[in-house]
């Protein structure tokens, strides 16, 4: 679903490396969890994916194309002085889904995640998790089939972490792939099939979780950050 | 040679030529009959707004070839040729009024033409401005070119308006359609006076060039 | 092209309703309307300067500052939660993108005149009413130019530092054009003079809006993409 070939890339003529040589594919079913501290370039990969930024070298590609993309990240995207429901109409009509349909999608996407009774109020009334329900709504009003997750946890508290990371395991499977960046191993581990650790720019280590436990890959990667610091 | 040293060495040749292009003007090149001595600032003011045109020209089309080629040296030749550019704008700034006191009686006059010298000088400051405040590198570039292309754009229409606009200002008198209308001697000495001011913008080009590529390596060091 | 008709039109009604959601743009660029032709009545001498000679420049002056909130805030909205991000990955045509701000802004900047007209008609008691439509056409066309080039560098300015100082720097060099124009035009207009006479300076903001609309939506994409 998801193809990236020698993907290499630098900000201000060269000076940062954001990417450098990353390849990887990623099936339907499968999660790849990206860990890197501040700075490795996961934002840049991901806007790669999502074909925000071109790359200097390399190519990647997603099938289907930017309709199949759904987007989160930390800053959830939407408006705040419109409701709720106004914001997905208005990505659902930007996304193609035809007049007639949009309604009913954002019924259906609103009561999938808990918040009919929030449709009609404007965004910025809303608390910090209730916001990040929103945007995943937002993400999924077009049924991508490509997920791409920028740090989802900044800023949740923890009960709304976990609650974000049970929703997240639901849209796993279902045909859908989803590729998810963060720099805390401990919020994400859980989550993938695929795990890889990004440090300036490399995949320093990239393979199938393998029945590894979250303690086990995050032990891998504190070893991982500190072997190239070093 | 560097490159800098190379514009230097034009520089300091356009200098020395210019002085001789003064000798020329003030010694041997006939007084105007109607406006006497002071007609001979024009042989700095005219030439010096031409290259000021020219200045923004090359920046549009550096800004053009920008977009489409994305190479970084065309972005440092478009900021050199923008601050070389503001700086014969101010030199025509400066002349125009210096000229217009005896003739017209008067330092400034919102005429079409010297408005749109102030309009270069404005469009080069604020393309500066702009660059001031993009930190990163690409998107600097890119924004440049953009302003660049629109302001070649807005430069073409000033020069319709001119010749809509009544004016005060005297007409071209060597780029027009017809023929020159001056007589052969000071025609020469103009034409002098422009070769030193194109021999002066490459040299100060190519000087701010050089340190543009050094600013934009000593950060890779 | 019907795609990307549909999609000008879906960024454009967000935007205005956005706008009327919240409101405090357009009241404050209405209000500042009002306050500038307040200051300019004081600003005259009433014995020296006759009200219709100073008329044609108020107006556009006034007209000029207003247009300038409104494009300022234009991409502002965008920052908000990065949804300017979220457009760049939507399937979203970025020419889309340039043509939905613009109706937008034309929206807001018309509102803005609408109200400001009357005003200037009641506060310099200037006879509009033979001349209403020439003058009405006058408005439209040196809105378009403005509102074309100013919605092309609210969204670059948008990312620089001191966005708000940056936006006038750079566009009222591009205005000073099409508003020498208008006044030309208006000025004509309020003095009874033939239309014919008001015909070139038209042609001339025709001529202005068609080079930098084609001009602006070329550059457009440049301006937004990473």
């Amino acid at each position: 679903m998801l193809w990236a070939e020698g993907l290499r890339h630098a900000f201000n003529e060269g000076r940062v490396v954001a990417l450098d040589d990353v390849s990887f594919n990623l099936a339907a079913g499968q999660t790849l969890a990206i860990f890197g501290p501040n700075g490795a370039g996961k934002t840049t990969l991901l806007k790669v994916l999502a074909g925000l930024i071109r790359p200097q070298a390399g190519s990647a590609r997603v099938a289907g194309g930017r309709r199949a993309i759904g987007w989160i990240g930390h800053q959830s995207q939407l408006y705040g002085h419109l409701s709720v429901r106004e914001n997905l109409l208005f990505w659902a009509s930007l996304y193609g889904v035809p007049r007639a349909e949009r309604g009913a999608r954002a019924t259906d996407v609103l009561a999938r995640l808990g918040m009919t009774d929030r449709a009609e109020q404007p965004v910025w009334s809303l608390s910090r998790g209730l916001v990040q329900r929103a945007a995943i709504a937002k993400a999924l009003i077009h049924e991508p089939r490509v997920l791409l997750l920028d740090e989802p946890f900044t800023g949740l508290d923890l009960g709304a972490a976990a609650e974000l990371r049970a929703l997240l395991a639901a849209l796993r499977g279902a045909g859908r792939a989803l590729v998810l960046a963060t720099h805390n191993v401990d919020e994400g581990a859980e989550l993938a099939t695929d795990v890889a650790f990004q440090l300036r720019g490399r995949f320093v280590q990239y393979a199938p979780r393998a029945g590894r436990g979250s303690a086990e890959i995050a032990e891998a990667y504190r070893r991982a950050v500190a072997g190239t610091n070093g | 040679m560097t490159m800098a040293q190379k514009g230097r060495w034009l520089v300091v040749t356009g200098l020395v030529l210019l002085g001789g292009v003064y000798v020329r003007a003030l010694a041997f090149t006939p007084v105007e009959r109607f406006q006497g001595p002071a007609q001979k600032i024009f042989y700095v003011h005219v030439p010096a707004a031409v290259t000021t045109e020219l200045a923004v020209i090359l920046l549009g089309l550096a800004g053009v070839f920008y977009l489409f080629l994305k190479d970084p040296r065309l972005d440092r030749f478009a900021e050199s040729s923008a601050e070389v550019g503001t700086v014969f704008a101010s030199i025509v700034l400066t002349t125009g009024p210096i000229w217009g006191k005896p003739i017209w009686g008067t330092w400034w006059t919102w005429d079409a033409r010297l408005t749109s010298t102030l309009f270069l000088f404005f469009l080069l400051v604020g393309y500066q401005v702009l660059r001031g405040a993009v930190p990163d590198g690409s998107l600097r570039a890119r924004y440049s070119a953009v302003l660049g292309i629109c302001a070649v754009v807005l430069v073409g229409f000033i020069h319709l308006s001119v010749y809509l606009f009544p004016t005060l200002h005297p007409q071209p008198i060597v780029l027009k359609p017809s023929k020159p209308s001056l007589p052969g001697e000071m025609l020469l000495t103009l034409l002098l006076s422009f070769g030193v001011f194109l021999l002066l913008y490459v040299g100060f080009v190519m000087q701010r060039y050089a340190i543009a590529t050094r600013r934009a390596e000593s950060f890779h060091g | 092209m019907g795609e990307l008709l549909r999609q000008t039109w879906t960024i454009a009604r967000k935007d205005l309703l956005l706008e009327f959601r919240s409101r405090t743009a357009i009241v404050s660029a209405v209000v500042f309307t009002a306050l500038v032709l307040t200051v300019f009545n004081f600003g005259r001498d009433p014995t020296a300067v006759s009200a219709l000679d100073l008329a044609p420049s108020i107006l556009w002056v006034t007209f000029t500052f207003a247009a300038m909130l409104g494009l300022n805030r234009a991409f502002q909205l965008e920052l908000e939660n990065q949804a300017l991000e979220g457009l760049l990955i939507s399937p979203l045509d970025r020419r889309s993108l340039y043509w939905g701000k613009l109706l937008a802004n034309l929206a807001f900047v018309a509102v803005v005149e609408a109200v400001g007209l009357p005003l200037f008609v009641l506060f310099f008691n200037v006879p509009v009413g033979r001349v209403l439509l020439p003058l009405l056409a006058v408005m439209a066309l040196a809105t378009l130019g403005f509102v074309a080039v100013g919605t092309l560098f609210s969204a670059m300015v948008v990312r620089t530092r001191f966005a708000e100082l940056m936006l006038p720097v750079l566009l009222l060099p591009f205005l000073l054009l099409p508003l020498t124009y208008a006044v030309q035009a208006t000025a004509r207009l309020l003095a009874d003079r033939p239309l014919s006479e008001v015909a070139g300076w038209l042609r001339l903001l025709a001529a202005y809006d068609i080079v930098f609309f084609a001009v602006a939506s070329w550059l457009f994409p440049y301006t937004v993409d990473e």
